[in-house]
C-alpha cells in the first residue's frame, strides 16, 4: 500500500505546486498590469516635460521611441527668469507651508499635554469637543472666516505680512483638531511615573514639558509634521479662498491650476511646472514613508 | 513684496509665535499653589482655544445661520436655500455628479486596491510595487490632474490614440456627460487606490497565520481563498476603507476645478460651493452648500469612527 500511496501522494503535490505557479503567474499578471496603468500616466508627464514645445504641442509623448528629441528648455523656462517662472511660487508654497507646520503643531502639544497631565474643570468635556471638532468640513467655515479676516484688516496686499497671515492662520486652524487627538494618544502612551516622580522632585509643568515630554514626543512630532506638510503644501482650497487671487501670495497649486485652466501659449510649460511641484513632496514621501503611512489612517476623516 | 521679503515674513511670524509662548510660559512656569496649575493650565490651552473658537466652532455655526438668509446676509428665508439646491435644475445635476462620485470612487478604489495588495502580498517586489501605486497620495490633486490632463488631451492624450489605434475614433472626452465625470472619477479612483492598497495589505498581513493554513490544509487556495478567508477576516477594515474615501470624496474640488473648471455639466458639491460662495457670490446658497456637505459627511464620519474602534481592538 504505502508502495503506491507514495508515488500518488507526490503527484497530487506536483500538481499542487504547478497549480500554484499558474495562479501566481496569474497574479504576477495582474499585478503587472495594474502597476503599469498606475505608473503610465505619470511617466508620460515626465517624458513630455523633457520635450521640445513643438513636439509637445503636435505629438503625444511616446512618439520619443520613433523621434527621440529632449531638451531642458521647460524646466529652465520655469525655474529661470522668463515671464513663466515658478520660482515665486514655489517659494511662496515654502512661505506658506513652513510656518503652517510649525505653529499648529507647537500649539497642539501643548494642548496635548494640558489634557494628558494637567487637572482642570471641563476637561473631559473639552477634549470631546476638540474630538468632534474634526469632523467639521472647512468648507462649512470659510464664508465666516474670509469675512472675519476682511473686517481684522488681515486679508489684502496692504495687510500685515502681505496676507500670508489668514492662510498661516487657516491651515493652522484647520490642522489643530486632529493633531490634538493624535498627540494626545501618543502621549497617553508616556508611563505616568515618569511626569509624577518628575513632579515630586520639584518640576513644574513648563519644566516637565520642555524636558522630558517634548523629547519623548520626537517621533509622534515628526509623524504629524510630515502630514501637515504634505496637507499644505498640496493644498489648493485654501490658499484661493484666504489668498483672494492674490497672486503675490500663491502657492505652487494655484499657479499649476491657472496655467492648466488657460491652454493658453504656455501649455507646453504644464508638465515641467507640475513636476517641479510634485519633487518636493514626493522627496518627502520617499524618505520618510514610515510615518507618512502610520498616520495616514487616523487623517482620513480629517476636514 | 521680493522673495527675501516673504521669507522673512516667514522668520517673523515663527519668532513672534514662539516669542510669545515663551514669555507665556516662562511667566507662568513659577506658580505652583492650585490657583496656579489652573493659570498654566490656561496658558497652555489659550492659544488652542482661541484658534478653534474663532476659527473655527463661531464659523461653523455662522455658516449654518447664513444658510438660512438670503444672498446678501439680510433677509430670513426659511429652507428656500436647501429648496433651491434641490430644485434648480443645474443644481440637481451637481448632486447627481456628487452621487455618481461618492458611489463609484470608493467602491472601485478599495476593489482595485484590495486585488492588487493580495496579488503582491508576500511578493517579491511587494515593497516597490506598493510603492508604485502609492505614490500619487503624496503628490497634491493638483498635479494628478494635469498629469490626467495630457491623458485625455484632444490631438496628444493617449486615450485618443489608444481609442484611435483599436477603430473607436477620436473624442473631445472632456466634452460630453456624463462621461467625462466618470473620467474625472478615475482620477481620484487611481489617487486613492494607493491609500486603500497600504491600508488592506496591513490588515492582510495581520491575518493569523492559523486560519490561513487550516484553510490550506483543506484545499482551499486561489479565488476562494480570497472570498472565504481573506475578505472575511479583514471585513473592518475594508469599511474603514470605503468610508474614508467617502468622505474625502465628498469635498473633492481639485479635481474638477483644474480639468474642467466645473464646466460640461461636471461640477460637484465642494465644487459648486466653492463657486457660489466666492465666485458668484450668492453667500446663502453657498453656505447652505456647505452645510449639506457636512450633513452628508456626517453619519459617514460617525460610522467610520466606530468602525475604526473596531479595528484598534
Amino acid at each position: 500500500m504505502t508502495v503506491i500511496d507514495a508515488p500518488l501522494e507526490k503527484l497530487e503535490a506536483a500538481s499542487e505546486t504547478s497549480r500554484n505557479e499558474l495562479s501566481n503567474r496569474w497574479a504576477s499578471m495582474g499585478a503587472l498590469i495594474i502597476a503599469v496603468l498606475w505608473t503610465v500616466p505619470t511617466a508620460g508627464l515626465l517624458v513630455t516635460s523633457f520635450r521640445p514645445e513643438d513636439d509637445i504641442n503636435s505629438s503625444g509623448w511616446w512618439n520619443v521611441i520613433t523621434h527621440p528629441s529632449f531638451t531642458f528648455d521647460n524646466y529652465k523656462a520655469v525655474l529661470g527668469g522668463s515671464q513663466y517662472s515658478l520660482t515665486d511660487f514655489f517659494v511662496n508654497s515654502f512661505v506658506i507651508t513652513i510656518p503652517a507646520v510649525i505653529i499648529p503643531i507647537s500649539i497642539a502639544t501643548m494642548a496635548a499635554y494640558a489634557f494628558a497631565w494637567m487637572s482642570f474643570p471641563l476637561k473631559n468635556t473639552l477634549f470631546i469637543l476638540i474630538f468632534a471638532l474634526q469632523i467639521v468640513p472647512i468648507q462649512v467655515t470659510m464664508i465666516p472666516l474670509l469675512k472675519l479676516y476682511v473686517d481684522l484688516g488681515l486679508a489684502g496686499n496692504d495687510a500685515p505680512g502681505g496676507g500670508f497671515y489668514t492662510i498661516w492662520l487657516s491651515h493652522s486652524v484647520f490642522a489643530l483638531p486632529l493633531a490634538i487627538y493624535l498627540l494626545h494618544n501618543f502621549m497617553m502612551e508616556i508611563p505616568g511615573e515618569l511626569v509624577e516622580s518628575a513632579r515630586v522632585d520639584g518640576a513644574g509643568h513648563v519644566q516637565i514639558f520642555m524636558r522630558l515630554i517634548v523629547p519623548l514626543m520626537v517621533p509622534a512630532i515628526a509623524a504629524f509634521a510630515i502630514l501637515q506638510f504634505l496637507w499644505v503644501w498640496n493644498d489648493l482650497l485654501v490658499a484661493l479662498v484666504f489668498g483672494g487671487g492674490s497672486l503675490d501670495i500663491s502657492p505652487l497649486t494655484v499657479a499649476l491650476a491657472n496655467l492648466s485652466g488657460t491652454r493658453g501659449a504656455d501649455w507646453y510649460l504644464l508638465s515641467a511646472g507640475a513636476f517641479v511641484s510634485l519633487v518636493v513632496p514626493l522627496a518627502v514621501f520617499l524618505g520618510l514613508q514610515r510615518f507618512f503611512v502610520r498616520g495616514l489612517l487616523a487623517g482620513s476623516v480629517k476636514g | 513684496m521680493s522673495l527675501g521679503e516673504k521669507l522673512l515674513q516667514a522668520v517673523i511670524i515663527i519668532a513672534l509665535f514662539f516669542a510669545v509662548v515663551g514669555v507665556i510660559l516662562v511667566l507662568t512656569s513659577k506658580l505652583r499653589s492650585r490657583l496656579g496649575e489652573l493659570i498654566q493650565s490656561a496658558a497652555f490651552l489659550l492659544p488652542t482655544i482661541l484658534l478653534l473658537g474663532v476659527g473655527l466652532l463661531y464659523p461653523a455655526i455662522s455658516t449654518v445661520r447664513l444658510s438660512f438668509r438670503n444672498n446678501f446676509d439680510k433677509l430670513w428665508i426659511g429652507f428656500d436655500n436647501y429648496k433651491t439646491i434641490f430644485t434648480d435644475s443645474d443644481l440637481v445635476r451637481v448632486l447627481i455628479n456628487t452621487a455618481l462620485w461618492v458611489i463609484i470612487t470608493p467602491i472601485v478604489a478599495t476593489f482595485v486596491g484590495l486585488i492588487y495588495a493580495v496579488l503582491v502580498d508576500r511578493s517579491r517586489f511587494e515593497k516597490t510595487a506598493k510603492a508604485l501605486i502609492f505614490l500619487p497620495m503624496a503628490i497634491s490633486l493638483v498635479g494628478a490632474s494635469i498629469i490626467w490632463k495630457f491623458v485625455y488631451d484632444d490631438n496628444t492624450g493617449i486615450l485618443n490614440a489608444i481609442t484611435d489605434t483599436f477603430g473607436l475614433g477620436r473624442h473631445h472626452w472632456l466634452l460630453s456627460s456624463p462621461g467625462n465625470t466618470l473620467l474625472l472619477i478615475v482620477i481620484f479612483v487611481w489617487v486613492q487606490a494607493g491609500f486603500a492598497t497600504v491600508v488592506l495589505s496591513a490588515s492582510i498581513k495581520a491575518i493569523p497565520t492559523d486560519i490561513v493554513e487550516a484553510a490550506k490544509l483543506d484545499g482551499v487556495s486561489g479565488v476562494r481563498m480570497f472570498r472565504y478567508i481573506t475578505v472575511p477576516s479583514i471585513r473592518p477594515t475594508l469599511i474603514v476603507v470605503l468610508t474614508a474615501i467617502t468622505i474625502t470624496t465628498l469635498k473633492v474640488f481639485d479635481i474638477v476645478r483644474t480639468v474642467t473648471g466645473g464646466n460640461f455639466k461636471t461640477s460637484v458639491l465642494a465644487y459648486e460651493f466653492y463657486v457660489q460662495s466666492f465666485r458668484s457670490a450668492n453667500r446663502g446658497l453657498g453656505a447652505a452648500l456647505a452645510v449639506l456637505i457636512f450633513v452628508l459627511v456626517l453619519p459617514v464620519v460617525i460610522y467610520n469612527v466606530t468602525q475604526m474602534r473596531k479595528v484598534a481592538r
